[in-house]
């Protein structure tokens, strides 16, 4: 079943000496239980999408309809914590703002601050946590409020090489677990392959969909595994030539 | 003991220490130490060294006074029950002119940034406001509200005003962006991200503010004492100055000094609080 239906959508952005066409006729379908990554050079378009979809901007034309009530999880290129509040004040920051605030959800909190080796650290400020420790926390805080589509722009661009792959592992691991739909933004084709279900390639500005790939890798090849599968380079080089390179 | 035992794993590297920091600790200890004592000593040098000065004639001690007759003049306003007069007078307008500038800055800041629009009409008023020399305005000042406290708290409030304000709107305004989205992804209301982001993360710029603000409204009092009193410390130096008792001038700065010390101490401990 289809999450989210975007159709025809067209995003321009008006500045006092001109009019930047930022998207192009896009239309897609986001499905239900599946990730799907979104590449493109830089510029093309890739965050105006999802702030299309997070309903904080709108199409200048066509339309975004849910099909259902959703609820929005976003990770973002920084962690995004608030620095001045405790881990366990930031993990259920999301909870606070929409006054959700209830037993079971605290608990549901603490669940996935021990699930994810932060429990011990509640007290303390995010400055004292590794970059690792910092994006799970991001992660737990998006994950409290029981999303049923994240939405993750670039979230890992700012991780040194090993805590990525870790950590794709884990919000990889997290998405199937919770049976929940992803879009990740990234520039990064190795890790849109690593994740998704399906790839939407974008041109280069006005961006437009160039290529939908379609994979077929199971459930339980989590990332890590499947950049020792041989499609995996396949595609890579596919994708790669079909990259607008600016 | 479980606590115990709980703390020494918290804190045990401090607990157990080695020896080179040991060491590290003592020349730490030793240099803070060395500080305060070269200031002690420095204060004392000058002190004596004006006093010698003085006394011997090697400077006119009618006109750059001395420690000695400086301190006469403290005992001698202590008697006449004029001392505390005028610091009470001073501090409370100081601490009248400090609160007000505070709370109108804060909101207007916070309608400024609530509002661009408002921003963008009331910009070159501001520009302008902050480039005009205040002190201009001292006789119209006079003039609308007389010679009383209401006057020098004014003066006070147009000298520090601006320059709070807009400390406090630049914290404001440079709340990290992705933050702000994150709220509105998370459904958050423009209360909930004024009072939960916005302004905890202008915090540090609040607290430059105040430290800003409170210099600012003593200089604004004492220039306003100058202009129209009967009472503070700006009128007894001005007072000094007229009759040329230049002690009583010195007298009048030493306490100003002190004055604006122990209010640097308040706006630090404030600061250590708020930050903490």
């Amino acid at each position: 079943m289809n999450l989210i239906n975007i159709t025809s959508v067209t995003k321009i952005y008006h500045t006092p000496t001109k009019e930047i066409k930022a998207l192009n006729n896009i239309s897609l379908d986001i499905e239900d239980n599946k990730i799907m990554s979104i590449i493109g050079p830089s510029g093309c378009g890739k965050s105006t999408l999802l702030n299309l979809i997070t309903a904080s901007e709108k199409p200048s034309t066509g339309f975004i309809r849910n099909n259902q009530p959703i609820m929005i999880g976003y990770m973002m290129q920084s962690d995004a914590l608030l620095p001045w509040k405790t881990v366990y004040e930031n993990a259920i920051l999301g909870l606070r703002l929409q006054k959700k605030v209830t037993n079971d959800n605290i608990n549901y909190v603490n669940d996935l601050l021990k699930k994810y080796e932060l429990y011990e650290f509640k007290d303390e400020y995010p400055s004292n946590l590794s970059g690792g420790m910092r994006q799970r926390l991001s992660l737990i805080r998006t994950l409290a409020i029981k999303p049923n589509i994240l939405l993750l722009d670039e979230p890992f661009s700012k991780l040194d090489l090993e805590t990525r792959k870790n950590i794709s592992d884990d919000v990889y691991k997290i998405i199937k677990d919770l049976h929940i739909s992803a879009i990740l933004i990234t520039h990064d084709i190795e890790e849109a392959i690593s994740l998704s279900d399906e790839i939407v390639l974008l041109s280069k500005r006005p961006g437009t969909i160039k290529s939908i790939y379609k994979l077929n890798f199971t459930e339980k090849e989590i990332p890590s595994i499947r950049r020792k599968d041989e499609i995996f380079n396949r595609l890579y080089d596919e994708i790669w030539r079909n990259f607008d390179h600016v | 003991m479980k606590y115990l035992i709980a703390y020494m794993m918290k804190y045990g590297e401090t607990l157990i220490m080695s020896n080179e920091h040991k060491r590290y600790l003592r020349k730490l200890k030793l240099n803070k130490m060395l500080i305060t004592i070269s200031q002690i000593s420095l204060l004392i040098f000058f002190i004596v060294i004006w006093e010698i000065l003085s006394r011997y004639n090697i400077i006119n001690s009618f006109i750059f006074s001395s420690p000695s007759k400086i301190i006469e003049t403290l005992i001698k306003l202590y008697r006449d029950n004029n001392l505390f007069i005028h610091i009470y007078t001073t501090t409370i307008e100081v601490v009248i002119a400090f609160i007000l500038t505070f709370i109108i800055a804060f909101l207007l800041a916070l309608a400024l940034y609530s509002c661009k629009t408002l921003k963008k009409i009331l910009d070159p008023f501001i520009v302008a406001l902050n480039s005009l020399p205040k002190v201009a305005l001292g006789p119209l000042i006079i003039i609308w509200l007389g010679t009383n406290t209401s006057s020098i708290i004014f003066n006070a409030l147009l000298i520090s005003i601006i320059v709070t304000f807009m400390t406090i709107l630049n914290g404001m305004e440079s709340c990290d962006k992705d933050l702000i989205k994150l709220f509105k992804v998370f459904g958050a209301s423009k209360t909930d991200i004024l009072l939960h982001l916005i302004i905890p993360s202008a915090k540090k710029e609040i607290i430059s503010s105040l430290k800003i603000n409170i210099s600012m409204s003593l200089i604004g009092v004492i220039m306003g004492e100058f202009l129209s009193c009967k009472k503070g410390i700006g009128y007894l130096i001005l007072y000094g100055t007229q009759v040329f008792n230049l002690s009583l001038v010195m007298c009048g700065i030493l306490i100003l000094s002190l004055l604006s010390f122990l209010c640097n101490i308040f706006i630090n401990i404030l600061e250590k609080k708020l930050l903490r």
